[in-house]
């Protein structure tokens, strides 16, 4: 059992999310980096899609009911357990009765905290993931306020005998950790890498230029489902309606002002503006990042070199999966 | 029909350039064929009104066997033998929605509103809305929210410059030549005519949705007894 003690400004359960819904107007969602969440479970030897806890700008305090195992991944919040830093991408041993609190993130925006066994709520349409517009999913369909109380699920062996292994040694924290660069965190608020999107050909030659070229700025307009950004003005080469398509998460929307949308997992199953950019899945985690005033740059790619980046990461999943695995065997 | 990439991680099969019904059937039977049985990577299929966009993992496409370098290229090799070789279906048949809804009042505040501008009586918006055959073209913006055709030409009323915070779960709406249902409590800039005690969304249910891209809908008005009645049934 986790006990919330104070919330943080919107910490949400959050899986992998609902894919094979969106035909019904259902969004996806999940955690807003995936790959973020995936890192957490794998090293407590949870299933990818195990829900985790998703933070932003002020993390939660959290009192842990039983011995477990945590680990979390993301933004370089503040991290405490019983007065001592809580290490980042490391299987921590957290004590029956001992609060975790988070505070802020000292740059960047969101993190991602993995218990072993996982979050236990109910699968609402297959998934664990909150849905708030829709309140549905994660814990009674909406953010976490004080004095919620979250089941946790089975723990795999690995988890159990790490545990024990660190609590007859006195032990914090195991002695291994994800090496961060595997995690792509480096270039947190650097560049970002795109293709051209299905209406790039509208704009002008001024606007697919300053696309790739302009500094883009993160403005306060951002939340689950998008973030708009700030910038020179993206024109079209003549007004043109458009009809309302399926769109994808990354996928980079100019509504009529000029000003760039980046959907994120919790954007609409359908959209009606201009398409002139998405971004490399592998990518998106560091737009989940951006924090207002905070800025991005866009260098193009082609379909086949995003797929490489994407083979690359699902290799470095499994590496780390291997990697653990040996670690606690 | 032309296959293009909607980032790394979709594809979009483009049937046409128009909001009509053909296009619509050639959406309807691409989306049969592609979902009658299991496509390599691909996590799921969402039809629009002139697009099918097929979802997939690069990752899993590849251990189905496509190549790495030409993953895309692949992948609409696989869908163009779908669409040309299709397994076997059944026949489609549209289902018939009904939908009942009690029209005006606290339900219809816009209903004046409408007539006014078709310069027709409340009853007679009533009458003709109640009487038009309506067709799913897509269903998005909200869960379970379907994007309807058909609405009488004369009934077709500018959304309001400014929405409501808040419109009630139920509610009928008109915005410019289109009609509507809102799932849920949302803000919303649609003329409200009338209300469903209908659940559009039911996250308890497979699929969660009443409607589905394809259904024909027919609207019914009955009175607030009935609504009452209908409300407490479900």
């Amino acid at each position: 059992m986790i006990r919330v003690v104070k919330p943080g400004l919107l910490t949400t359960v959050q899986d992998l999310g609902r894919p094979g819904y969106q035909q019904y107007g259902i969004v996806v969602g999940g955690a807003l980096d995936a790959f973020a969440a995936r890192t957490a479970n794998l090293i407590l030897g949870n299933e990818d899609n195990a829900a985790v806890i998703e933070m932003a700008q002020t993390g939660p305090d959290l009192t842990f009911a039983e011995d477990t195992l945590v680990a979390w991944c993301g933004a370089d919040f503040d991290a405490q357990l019983g007065g001592q830093p809580l290490p980042r991408d490391r299987a921590v041993r957290v004590a029956a009765g001992e609060t975790v609190s988070f505070g802020f993130p000292r740059s960047g925006l969101r993190a991602w905290l993995a218990v072993a066994g996982g979050v236990e709520v109910p699968l609402v349409l297959g998934s664990r993931s909150t849905y708030r517009r829709a309140g549905i999913g994660g814990h009674q369909g909406r953010p976490l306020v004080a004095g919620d109380e979250l089941k946790v699920g089975q723990p795999s062996g690995r988890a159990i005998t790490l545990l024990g292994s660190l609590g007859a040694a006195a032990r914090r924290a195991a002695g291994w950790t994800v090496r961060p660069e595997t995690l792509g965190r480096q270039a947190a608020l650097g560049t970002v890498r795109a293709m051209r999107g299905p209406e790039w050909a509208w704009f002008t030659r001024e606007a697919q230029q300053a696309f790739f070229s302009a500094e883009w700025e993160a403005t306060k307009e951002a939340d689950r489902m998008g973030v708009r950004l700030q910038g020179p003005v993206l024109a079209l080469l003549k007004p043109r309606e458009m009809i309302s398509s399926a769109v994808n998460t990354g996928v980079v929307q100019v509504p009529a002002a000029g000003q760039p949308i980046v959907l994120l997992p919790s954007r609409q199953s359908v959209g009606g503006y201009p398409r002139i950019a998405a971004l490399a899945a592998a990518d998106l985690g560091r737009i989940t990042q951006l924090r207002p005033g905070d800025r991005v740059r866009f260098q193009e790619i082609t379909l086949p070199v995003a797929h490489e980046l994407w083979l690359a990461r699902e290799r470095d999943i499994s590496r780390i999966r291997l990697g653990l695995a040996r670690q606690a065997g | 029909m032309q296959i293009t990439p909607l980032g790394d991680a979709a594809l979009v099969l483009e049937l046409g350039d128009n909001i009509d019904e053909s296009t619509h059937r050639r959406v309807q039977t691409a989306w049969r064929s592609l979902a009658a049985a299991p496509l390599p990577g691909v996590s799921e299929l969402v039809p629009a009104y002139t697009t099918v966009t097929v979802f997939y993992d690069p990752w899993l496409a590849v251990q189905a066997g496509a190549p790495e370098s030409g993953i895309a290229d692949w992948l609409t090799g696989v869908v163009r033998d779908r669409l040309k070789n299709p397994p076997k279906m059944e026949k489609a048949r549209a289902r018939t929605v009904e939908i009942p809804v009690c029209y005006g009042g606290d339900f219809g505040p816009d209903l004046g509103l409408v007539a006014k501008q078709a310069k027709l009586a409340p009853e007679e918006v009533i009458k003709r809305h109640a009487k038009a055959a309506y067709l799913v073209y897509l269903i998005g913006f909200a869960p379970g929210f379907p994007y309807l055709g058909g609405l009488p030409k004369e009934l077709a009323t500018p959304r309001h410059a400014r929405p409501r915070m808040v419109v009630p779960p139920g509610s009928v709406g008109i915005a410019g030549n289109q009609t509507g249902i809102y799932p849920l409590s949302t803000p919303g800039g649609w003329n409200l005519i009338g209300r469903t005690p209908l659940r559009l969304f039911q996250p308890a249910e497979d699929p969660p949705a009443l409607l589905r891209a394809g259904d024909q809908v027919k609207f019914r008005a009955i009175t607030a007894e009935e609504f009452a009645r209908l409300e407490a049934a479900r």
